[in-house]
């Protein structure tokens, strides 16, 4: 049973049943799911749909939070690959072709992939602090995306397109596929090869890693790609969704709530050890609590609130120091 | 206890940092100002009524609020901290000013009030900062959340503010000069400035913070109380958000929980681009000033242009970041 409690994603997973079960008191049939066309329905796919944006930028920032970075700019990555994608779509002669929607979503990946060299270079080719080499393209990329689309939300009518986001494959929503596929495969990358351990051994020393052996500067190039790309398809199936690009709504804040998912999923910021599978919990949790929220007929702002009073709970419960004050009683108990 | 305010330095270290006439410290802030003027002649060059005195003194008058909160932030980051509530506490402090009002309390009350209400939160992110071991960026990032959810609990419509106090603050200029003027706020903000620059410089406290910023391991051992110091550096800064919050509803006469959105980003931009080093421990409070109005002439250059988009302020405010931070680079390399 101890075993169990101490387990680090006990306690999210214990928040997140919990919040699930409170939205049955408010609406009956929450957990009730339905096959209607082929598709399947109910609450419980809601959740895992509209997580989605946030489990594939969370998965993201797990991998640079490993190796001791931090990734602002992923909010505007994703307005930067939903303005790219809508307006090469925008432009095309027929907006159903699929080839077109290909080569407008590879170019949005691209891209993506380019700023997160870009990050990736000024973290650890220049030796700016992560917050900040992000904060760069926090700010500037949110104005680059607004140029895109000029200021404009691009609205796009085309069926492929639409699918990423909105569309169901096997009675599943394909945005969800698409997301179980990513973390399947970095999941397998990370812990079926070494990958992994490198990435957590950069994170824990970057020093002793580099007199390992270790080639710390490509691995930690690498992460930040890997956020920014995970980024772009957040924002593609976030602009799907909605058939349009806003430049101004599209990941705002998302940052703070990926990085909130990965501390939830028992990340140490710090860098070093890192758990997809908890930051994947904490995304959905964080989704579950903005449905619980709406079904219990709360404001939809005091999530704030809500969020304030977890992050501080969790921060405080893997404080070591916190832990030292509070339970110094029950642990000399123990050893006496 | 050494008077930390003036080190007895070995003589020989002296003349060689005079020889080549500039302190190595000095040269981001001199960067900024140079910057500075070049802005100012290109908009003197390139549009007409730019030259007029009053277009310089409205940067002041329109940034009187950011200015506020960039002292604050200038004490955090110098410990090598960083706070990102700043933003949500000025909201808070509006629309708690503005709801107060409005219920008729007296001015002579409120203001006070939300004063303390904002250097209360700052001393409890401090807190836990320094009590719980939790990173600055997590614990005012719950902070802001905590903050942002309040107002918004509050009320979520913007409030007018009627108050005879508060128009007055509002509508009293001083003039110089027919049709040259500046508002209470620029003379409050730049109190604000002096008496921080003064702490900054010459009180213990002050050489506490540089010191914290230089090596807080260090400073602990020479007996510093870094605690406590830094404690005060977020209760500064909580104090200043306030401060700038009662600004900004003066400016806006009105309590709104979405106002200053992203003003945090405001305030660290303004900070770098002052030259204040980020992992703290180097910088002028002159420096944050010069970086304010770098960001006030940026907006209006882009205004007297017409032709720009809004968004290329965050573009240009990027690309400022960018530079500085490499430049920072550069003069702490050549320093080690």
């Amino acid at each position: 049973m101890t075993a169990l409690t101490r387990h680090r994603l006990f306690w999210p997973a214990v928040v997140l049943v919990l919040l699930l079960v409170s939205n049955v008191f408010f609406a009956p049939r929450f957990f009730s799911i339905t096959l209607q066309d082929g598709h399947l329905y109910g609450s419980l796919i809601d959740v895992l749909r509209s997580s989605t944006p946030l489990v594939l930028v969370a998965l993201g920032m797990t991998v640079v939070i490993a190796t001791g970075g931090i990734d602002l700019s992923v909010g505007s990555v994703m307005a930067i690959a939903g303005a790219l994608a809508c307006l090469m779509i925008g432009d095309l002669p027929d907006q159903g072709s699929v080839g077109g929607v290909l080569l407008a979503v590879v170019a949005a990946v691209g891209l993506a992939a380019v700023l997160g060299i870009w990050n990736g270079v000024l973290v650890t080719v220049i030796g700016i602090q992560p917050i900040i080499a992000t904060l760069i393209l926090m700010v500037a990329g949110r104005g680059i995306a607004q140029l895109l689309t000029d200021g404009q939300i691009i609205n796009v009518s085309s069926p492929p397109f639409r699918m990423i986001g909105a569309g169901y494959f096997l009675t599943l929503p394909v945005s969800v596929l698409i997301v179980a596929a990513v973390v399947v495969a970095a999941a397998l990358l990370t812990r079926r090869s070494a990958l992994g351990v490198l990435v957590e051994a950069v994170g824990a020393s970057p020093t002793a890693s580099r007199l390992a052996g270790i080639r710390a500067r490509g691995l930690t190039i690498m992460a930040y790609v890997f956020a920014a790309v995970c980024a772009a398809v957040a924002g593609l199936i976030f602009s799907s969704n909605v058939a349009s690009a806003d430049s101004n709504a599209a990941g705002n804040l998302i940052e703070l709530d990926a990085i909130l998912a990965v501390v939830i999923g028992g990340t140490a910021l710090t860098g070093g050890r890192f758990s997809l599978a908890g930051s994947v919990l904490g995304a959905v949790l964080i989704s579950a609590l903005d449905i619980t929220t709406y079904t219990i007929g709360i404001p939809a702002e005091t999530t704030l609130l809500f969020k304030a009073v977890v992050v501080v709970v969790l921060c405080l419960s893997q404080s070591a120091a916190f832990r030292a004050v509070v339970f110094r009683r029950r642990t000399v108990g123990a050893s006496a | 206890m050494i008077d930390v305010s003036a080190p007895p330095r070995p003589a020989t270290a002296a003349p060689p940092r005079r020889r080549r006439g500039l302190d190595r410290r000095h040269v981001p802030v001199l960067v900024t100002l140079g910057l500075l003027i070049a802005m100012y002649a290109t908009g003197v060059g390139n549009y007409e009524n730019f030259s007029d005195t009053q277009v310089l003194l409205n940067v002041f008058v329109d940034n009187a609020f950011l200015l506020v909160v960039a002292v604050g932030m200038t004490f955090v980051i110098l410990t090598g901290g960083i706070d990102l509530s700043v933003g949500a506490v000025v909201a808070l402090t509006t629309v708690v000013a503005a709801t107060l009002l409005d219920a008729g309390w007296p001015a002579i009350v409120v203001l006070p009030l939300v004063l303390l209400m904002g250097t209360v939160l700052g001393l409890g992110m401090g807190a836990v900062i320094h009590y719980f071991k939790v990173e600055p960026f997590i614990a005012t990032l719950a902070g802001m959340f905590l903050a942002r959810g309040l107002s918004l609990l509050i009320n979520r419509n913007s409030i007018p503010i009627t108050d005879p106090f508060w128009t007055a603050m509002a509508q009293e200029r001083i003039r110089f000069a027919p049709g040259v003027f500046i508002s209470t706020s620029v003379v409050i903000a730049l109190v604000a400035v002096l008496i921080g620059a003064f702490v900054l410089a010459y009180t213990r406290f002050g050489r506490t913070v540089y010191a914290i910023g230089g090596n807080a391991d260090s400073a602990l051992l020479m007996g510093l109380p870094v605690g406590r110091t830094r404690i005060a550096v977020y209760t500064v800064s909580g104090f200043c958000s306030s401060l700038g919050g009662v600004l900004l509803s003066f400016y806006m006469l009105s309590g709104y929980s979405l106002h200053a959105q992203g003003m945090e980003l405001d305030a660290i931009a303004a900070v770098v681009i002052g030259g204040v080093l980020l992992t703290g421990g180097s910088g002028y409070l002159f420096g944050t000033v010069l970086g304010v109005l770098v960001l006030g002439l940026i907006q209006t250059i882009i205004t007297f242009q017409g032709t720009l988009s809004s968004w290329w302020t965050k573009i240009v405010i990027g690309i400022l970041l960018f530079a500085f931070i490499v430049l920072q680079r550069l003069v702490t390399r050549r320093a080690r």
